[in-house]
């Protein structure tokens, strides 16, 4: 559904991707690991078009992203952003319901669909006591369920999520990761970039590795998500311990 | 038709864009429709301060932060308060006028500086 060809990302004096080529498929979980400033975000904001690749061109189905009209982008293909303005005067509400935009048939008059989307959305993260909440006196980690909320009432096909767990508590860490499972599960499409490869390994099924200088490496979890290329990606010794058959590693102290 | 694409601007222009927002239309529209209200007003009443400053904010920390209801809202009580201030003007030391644009900057002034405070 979500195509990169030979995308280069780069900020000034630095490459950061170098000829990317990145098909998303549906039922897909990809996460991107890298280490800080390697790219992840620049990757995610250039799949969901919001940022032009240096060189390279994402496509939507058939024709390139940035033709496209962004109403029908939105439809397609919601993002979580790291930050965003917090100017945002309405309730939690109101919030989780701007989701809505891109599918709402008029500007004006009761969306009341809308409503009991944005509601539901608001359970689903936990957050249904908090609606009538003025957003602005939300926690930070109610903050972040608050726009997983919105997302879900934009329901695309493909969800990019920067840093998903960032504010969150273990619990509601757990809740997302369980809750990009099933979206992947359910047809969707996942891409999120993560700085835990222990999530990673657990719940996705590819993944994208952000080396230095524009090399990258990408493949399923088993494969690349091995010490030796964490502790090159991280810079920093790792421990193995095995649970489940699943790899994981812990710095090592 | 504007009110929910500004709401999601709220957010930012990258959010509003990934919503779905053509932000650069929105922001061209908004503007020209700002500038031609302001003209309009100002060739009407000549140039009096602080209501346009003030009212949009006070309704703002009211409660009504959708615009979809605070932009007619803030129509009305600019007008209500214009108004009320020009009734004022024309009574305190009637017969003469007192100039309306010094007692909505009375009323202005302080309210400007309650917002400035309690935005840190």
């Amino acid at each position: 559904m979500l195509a990169a060809e030979s995308v280069t990302l780069a900020v000034p004096g630095r490459t950061l991707v170098a000829g990317m080529d990145f098909r998303l498929a549906p039922g897909d979980c990809c996460a991107v690991l890298g280490k800080n400033g390697a790219g992840k975000t620049s990757l995610l904001l250039a799949l969901a078009g919001l940022a032009a690749p240096a060189a390279g061109t994402v496509r939507l189905g058939d024709a390139p992203i940035a033709s496209r009209p962004r109403r029908e982008v939105a439809r397609r293909i919601g993002i979580l952003l790291q930050d965003e303005t917090e100017s945002f005067w309405g309730t939690t509400l109101d919030y989780a319901l701007l989701g809505r935009f891109a599918h709402a048939p008029a500007a004006f008059g009761a969306d009341p669909a809308g409503e009991a989307a944005a509601r539901s959305a608001l359970a689903e993260v936990d957050l249904a006591a908090h609606a009538a909440q003025p957003y602005r006196t939300l926690s930070g980690g109610e903050r972040q369920r608050a726009r997983l909320a919105q997302l879900i009432v934009q329901a695309p096909e493909a969800w990019l999520l920067d840093e998903p767990l960032a504010h969150l508590d273990l619990g509601h860490q757990a809740a997302t990761m369980r809750l990009a499972a099933r979206l992947a599960a359910a047809g969707g499409a996942v891409v999120m970039a993560l700085h835990e490869p222990l999530w990673a390994a657990r719940v996705c099924s590819r993944a994208v590795l952000l080396y230095d200088s524009g090399r990258f490496q990408e493949g399923p979890v088993q494969d690349v998500l091995t010490q030796s290329n964490l502790e090159r990606l991280y810079g920093c010794r790792l421990e193995p311990a095995h649970r489940d058959g699943t790899p994981l590693f812990l710095p090592a102290s | 038709v504007l009110a929910p694409r500004l709401d999601a601007l709220a957010l930012g222009t990258l959010k509003a864009r990934s919503l779905g927002v053509a932000v650069g239309a929105t922001q061209t529209v908004a503007f020209l429709a700002a500038t031609v209200a302001t003209v309009a007003a100002v060739l009407v009443a000549g140039s009096i301060g602080f209501v346009g400053l003030v009212v949009p904010h006070a309704l703002r920390l009211a409660g009504f932060g959708d615009h979809r209801r605070l932009v007619p809202l803030a129509a009305l009580a600019g007008g209500a308060l214009l108004t009320a201030a020009d009734t004022l003007a024309r009574s305190v030391v009637a017969p003469l006028e007192f100039p309306v644009g010094a007692i909505t900057a009375l009323v202005g002034v302080p309210v400007l500086l309650a917002l400035l405070a309690r935005s840190r």
